[in-house]
């Protein structure tokens, strides 16, 4: 990097250079899984409040709808990946060692990459005949 | 890290008002849900896709005093989460960087996040009750 004979500008060798190396897309994902988060909750919240109960033939039957199914599946990606990028910034933020910082940000993706792939089998095995 | 001056969070130079703790209760509520959250609802629809009994056991835990105790807290983390995050959308766009705004917002959130759970709960209740 800077040997000396560099013609870079001082901005220039230290861009992208920060805690986490970059930012916008990362930032541009928050936002975006964040929208779709608020639709998708308040779908998911207004409908278990209108279920009759919750008992488990109520809920089977009711994921099992191609029109619940669906929706539910993309509201465990982006509840799931929003809640992936935001504790990757608290890990960011807290952990100033690199080798620490790695191991949680591998577990993170262990984490959500694991709960989300449950996750998505229950609902499409619910969706696919119990 | 070699540098000994103050990073990122320096939480020790604030004062304490509602336009910092908004931000601050925005991260804790934010990574709660991203671990409590998160688990219970895998909990949940894995309990479904499993068996009746999973979902039972899923459902003594859940209806349990301290699984009460649990949900109300979730709703709360999720409603605060849900205000200071719409709040955080409309200062990402430009707007309400006046300091009086700013504060009168941060303050907004912690009211309107109580007041949307007692709304939830009350609906719950109400609809429990048909």
């Amino acid at each position: 990097m800077a040997t000396g004979f560099s013609s870079a500008s001082g901005l220039k060798r230290v861009r992208g250079l920060g805690s986490a190396k970059s930012g916008a897309h990362h930032w541009w994902l928050q936002r975006v899984t964040a929208a779709g988060n608020l639709l998708l909750m308040a779908w998911f919240g207004v409908s278990l409040l209108l279920l009759p109960d919750l008992a488990h033939a109520t809920v089977v039957a009711w994921i099992a709808q191609p029109l619940v199914a669906v929706p539910l599946l993309l509201l465990v990606a982006t509840t799931f990946w929003h809640a992936r990028l935001g504790t990757q910034v608290m890990v960011e933020d807290y952990l100033h060692q690199e080798g620490s910082k790695l191991l949680a940000l591998i577990g993170l993706n262990f984490w959500f990459l694991g709960a989300g792939a449950l996750a998505a089998f229950a609902i499409l095995k619910i969706a696919f005949g119990g | 890290m070699a540098a000994s001056r103050p990073l990122s969070p320096h939480l020790s130079i604030w004062r304490w008002r509602a336009s910092m703790a908004v931000s601050i209760f925005h991260r804790v509520t934010g990574n709660a849900l991203a671990f409590g959250g998160v688990a219970l609802a895998t909990w949940w629809l894995v309990a479904a896709s499993t068996s009746k009994e999973a979902y039972e056991g899923f459902a003594a835990v859940a209806g349990s005093p301290l699984g009460w105790i649990v949900w109300v807290g979730l709703s709360w983390l999720f409603f605060q989460h849900l205000l200071s995050g719409l709040r955080h959308l409309v200062m990402d766009a430009g707007a309400g960087y006046s300091v009086e705004t700013a504060h009168r917002s941060a303050a907004w959130t912690f009211g309107g996040a109580m007041l949307l759970t007692v709304l939830f709960w009350a609906g719950i209740i109400l609809l429990g009750a048909r």
